[in-house]
């Protein structure tokens, strides 16, 4: 069970209130989760990655486990504690301060 | 008894106001979308409760919503139950939101690039859907006037958009460039007498017009002129604002462009200019009476460099003979220290009798009229700043 946060906008375009929760059949990836997240809330396709290229948009970043993997390669595999769901996998709108 | 609903894009989400035909009192709802940018929402001229929404954001993007019921519910086109959209694997699609630009090689392919701010050229960027123009004869049918500038089209109420690539690939794209808000297509006329017609404008390219539903498209600008444009003869370059025209005279169109009021009596070939007495010249939207073809409305603003109305009095210009002759309307408008602006979407008339018309401002005050302008007083005084105003009369 991968666990995945989104931010404010896009938890409210899915309809969904807390953390969301995806099972993922092989390695967790960056593009696994996302393509699981996008096929469960087709809403929400092109509001993380771009439509065509499926590249990241440039004012949303990722994090897992407390570090940047906004700029991993998309098949790189997520932490254990994200594959574990011990911790979740941030989808977080890029905003200086906080 | 008939009703109004007024649709009010703002930066901070959408509004709808509703009164009955009196015109007097107001019910306001929402904000739907909370804290998204809603450039523009308008309902369908065949069916008045299905309105189509763009809703989008820097962040996350362009969201295309969809309601049939006036609003009291949206839902974003292929994604409900019911509505299913899927990939070949089952998949949903999720594709109410993909503006994807033509690069076939049949239609797409010399589509490139465009004059960017500095005068190199930049390669076409989708933005977001600027404005959406719904067809007045099928209620599944929409136009979409987006950043960067071109048109695209659907026929499926929504679900899938695709582009009418003749409009960039004529010959004069590269020849295109941003104005100070982007290069949005901003306008779409329709012609209530020739659907095969559509007029549209881009900033700051100017008016083109298709004959043949969109296929092939010409650029229409000859008589406007610009101090920044030496060339009489240009074609594009334009900042034209915005354009207005009556369903009964589709071949008079109205137009402020970035400096001057225009008019054209066939159909954008030739313009000229009919500011007449205006304090300024300069302004944003332009809008005709329901019932006379020959009264229309501007707001000026102080000038391209000062967006606010000249002297701090907001007030509205009428002229009933097409323009040149203008006469300020201030009857419930604030008189000083009114530094606000009106954008080029932000003005609409119902079609009530008499014709109601609407304004909505940057200080996030939206003004009405049910007098044709002779007396005004605010709808709502405290919204977010405003982008986008369209009346709908309702049976």
């Amino acid at each position: 069970m991968i666990r995945v946060e989104l931010p404010f906008h896009l938890r409210t375009l899915a309809g969904v209130t807390g953390e969301i929760t995806l099972e993922i059949e092989g390695p967790a990836t960056q593009r696994s989760v996302l393509d699981a997240l996008e096929a469960r809330f087709p809403m929400l396709r092109g509001t993380i990655r771009d439509h065509m290229t499926f590249r990241r948009r440039p004012f949303v970043r990722f994090f897992a486990c407390q570090r940047d993997y906004s700029h991993e390669p998309p098949d790189s595999p997520l932490p254990d504690e994200i594959a574990s769901g011990a911790e979740p996998f941030l989808v977080v709108g890029a905003i200086a301060g906080g | 008894m008939s009703s109004v609903r007024v649709l009010v894009g703002t930066k901070k989400g959408a509004f709808i106001l509703t009164s009955d035909a009196s015109r007097k009192k107001w019910e306001v709802s929402g904000p739907h979308f909370a804290g998204w940018e809603i450039y523009h929402a308008k309902g369908s001229p065949v069916d008045p409760k299905r309105i189509y929404v763009s809703q989008t954001s820097g962040w996350f993007g362009q969201i295309i919503q969809r309601s049939s019921d006036g609003g009291k519910t949206w839902e974003q086109p292929g994604t409900p139950p019911g509505e299913p959209m899927t990939t070949p694997e089952g998949f949903p699609k999720g594709e109410s939101n993909k503006f994807v630009y033509d690069t076939s090689p049949a239609t797409g392919k010399p589509l490139t690039t465009h004059q960017f701010y500095d005068g190199t050229q930049h390669p076409w960027e989708f933005k977001r859907v600027w404005h959406l123009e719904p067809s007045l004869v099928d209620p599944d049918a929409v136009y979409a006037g987006v950043e960067d500038a071109a048109i695209f089209r659907t026929t499926d109420g929504a679900k899938t958009w695709h582009e009418l690539s003749g409009l960039r690939g004529h010959g004069t794209g590269p020849q295109w460039q941003p104005g100070a808000g982007g290069m949005g297509l901003h306008t779409i006329v329709q012609d209530a007498k020739n659907p095969q017609r559509l007029t549209i404008a881009i900033s700051a390219a100017g008016v083109f017009r298709t004959d043949d539903g969109g296929k092939t498209w010409a650029p229409k600008n000859r008589g406007l002129t610009s101090k920044y444009i030496p060339d009489p003869n240009v074609e594009v370059g334009f900042c034209v604002h915005r354009l207005a025209s009556h369903p009964s005279r589709p071949s008079t169109v109205f137009m402020q462009l970035h400096w001057n009021v225009c008019r054209s009596d066939d159909a954008g070939d030739n313009w000229r200019n009919v500011s007449g007495n205006l304090p300024s010249d300069f302004g944003f939207p332009i809008a005709v009476h329901a019932h006379q073809p020959e009264t229309i409305y501007v707001l000026p603003i102080l000038s391209d460099s000062l967006h606010y109305p000249p002297e701090g009095k907001l007030r509205v210009y009428r002229s009933r003979v097409g323009g040149n002759e203008w006469e300020p309307l201030t009857n419930g408008l604030p008189q000083k220290d009114c530094y606000v602006n009106v954008l080029r979407g932000a003005m609409s008339v119902d079609t009530l009798d008499p014709c109601g018309i609407y304004f909505g401002t940057t200080g996030g005050q939206v003004y009405g009229s049910s007098d044709s302008g002779d007396t005004w007083a605010p709808i709502v005084r405290d919204l977010p700043a405003v982008l986008s105003v369209e009346a709908q009369a309702l049976p």
